[in-house]
């Protein structure tokens, strides 16, 4: 009997749309979009920062208004979208075992979870805002 | 197919992956807050040209830029391709250089300081 | 006393393909009586003695264990045995395996997976010959631990339906072969890693994977072959930074 298997083709641009954990995905891969952004916006502060004080208020200015507040909030929001799968994926990538058993893989995610708790205020102290 | 040089971007894509979330999250509240018009006091010349200027400052500053810029470049990267974008080697030849002269520039911005 | 059980009329809409006929697949949908309690296999198995003996696909224990009877369900990778009628309502869809190619109906064509399953040595490779005579190989629970988790696979090739990845990329090895090498690479008892990295450690190994992590929610045997392939990229880089970076550190 000869065999005739019908190959399928994944469609290359359209894929995602097949299951709602592969537009999970995506959504985080995109993040990326925005972390970049404004990654370009901390090199333009550095060189505002460079060239002195009065560069550096008008940086500082020109953060202000809607287009930004926008902006901000997209960047927030995939940045902490990030850091939560970041977190969440440790466990898969560094187990611990001890003995016969290995740690609760959400003690090793809440571990982050917990230090990135103290970074984030410590941060927030050292910059004046309480 | 020989071992791949795959870890030569993915370590700094990885290193970069937990900087960005233990880090940017909180630098973007600070500028969200100066966007909003409430500069946090820390943001002022002063202290952020004081920060910049000591070595360490210079590192962490460095650090976090360019590790995020790298980290934000090889995810995006691999984001073009799962949206079809077959050209891998020109879109991480443009994506890695880009993320190279943002590191540079930060570098010389900071040696001015 | 026992319950009597309920029945319900299951609309099935299967994906059918003829070799010796068709050029490509259509749906042909199925009403059939079921008990609430049964799984679509059961719906399958009844279709199959009542309506229509030509539809073809796998199974064997019905019970989760041989991993045969892998099928989408809806369009999410299931085995048949394990998906229970109760948990779908209106017409289910089911299809042969993604990113696999239709032998028939929903039998699919599994040669790619044997053939990197092959590729992967997925076998004890001792460390050092040892005459029967000097006794058995021991390993303490703490190393069997070690690698027990990647050891469940049934082969089933679920996580093979639900990684896009190799749908896009079909050279990719794929979660579970290389989750089985990482397996091997683990055991007290093995010596074979450097063998095995040779193939996972590839483009076409670990460094296609993006980390999606849709083949650990698919797995029936709870493998979890992302965290496997995230384990094997890093141990991956720690190995390329010791053979380029650290002088003498070729091995």
């Amino acid at each position: 009997m000869s065999r005739k298997p019908l190959v399928r083709e994944c469609p290359p641009t359209t894929w995602y749309f097949r299951q709602p954990r592969y537009l999970r995905y995506m959504s985080r891969e995109i993040t990326s979009i925005f972390i970049a952004a404004y990654c370009v916006l901390l090199v333009v502060g550095l060189q505002r920062l460079s060239q002195g004080p009065a560069a550096w208020e008008g940086f500082l200015l020109a953060l202000r208004g809607p287009d930004s507040i926008v902006f901000h909030l997209l960047a927030l929001t995939a940045a902490f979208y990030h850091a939560t799968t970041w977190f969440n994926a440790t466990q898969k990538a560094m187990p611990i075992q001890i003995g016969e058993g290995f740690v609760p893989g959400n003690i090793i995610s809440g571990a982050h979870y917990a230090a990135w708790a103290v970074l984030s205020v410590a941060i927030l102290f050292l910059a004046g805002v309480f | 197919m020989a071992k791949s040089h795959k870890p030569v971007v993915w370590f700094p894509f990885a290193a970069g992956g937990t900087v960005i979330a233990f880090f940017i999250p909180v630098i973007v509240l600070l500028t969200f807050l100066a966007a909003l018009g409430h500069v946090p006091a820390g943001l002022g010349y002063e202290s952020m040209h004081a920060f910049a200027r000591s070595g360490l400052g210079k590192l962490i500053i460095f650090g976090v830029v360019a590790l995020s810029l790298w980290s934000s470049a090889h995810r995006l990267r691999c984001t073009c391709y799962d949206f079809g974008l077959r050209a891998d080697t020109l879109v991480a030849t443009v994506l890695y250089v880009a993320a190279i002269i943002g590191s540079i520039a930060a570098a010389l911005f900071l040696l001015r300081i | 006393m026992t319950t009597p059980l309920k029945e319900r009329l299951v609309q099935l809409e299967v994906l059918r393909y003829n070799p010796d006929t068709d050029t490509e697949a259509h749906f042909q949908r199925y009403e059939v009586v079921c008990q609430e309690e049964w799984v679509v296999l059961d719906a399958l198995n009844k279709v199959k003695a009542d309506i229509d003996p030509t539809l073809n696909y796998r199974w064997s224990c019905h019970m989760a264990v041989c991993g045969s009877c892998g099928m989408m369900i809806n369009g999410e990778p299931k085995l048949s045995c394990h998906a229970f009628l109760r948990s779908y309502e209106g017409v289910i869809r089911v299809e042969p395996l993604a990113h696999f190619p239709i032998e028939r109906d929903l039998v699919t064509a599994p040669d790619d997976f044997m053939e990197k399953l092959k590729r992967v040595k997925p076998y004890v490779i001792s460390k050092q010959k040892k005459p029967i005579e000097e006794g058995e190989h021991k390993q303490t629970p703490a190393q069997l631990m070690k690698f027990r988790q990647y050891s469940m696979c049934i082969n089933c090739m679920l996580c093979y339906a639900a990684c896009p990845e190799y749908g896009l990329e079909p050279e990719f090895i794929g979660p579970a072969a290389l989750t089985l090498a990482h397996r091997y690479n683990l055991d007290s008892r093995d010596g074979g890693r450097k063998e095995r990295q040779e193939v996972a450690a590839t483009l076409e190994g670990v460094w296609t994977c993006t980390f999606v992590g849709a083949c650990s929610e698919v797995c029936p045997a709870h493998v979890d072959p992302a965290s496997a392939l995230q384990q094997m990229k890093i141990t991956s880089s720690i190995d390329w930074i010791v053979e380029h970076l650290i002088p003498g550190g070729k091995s």
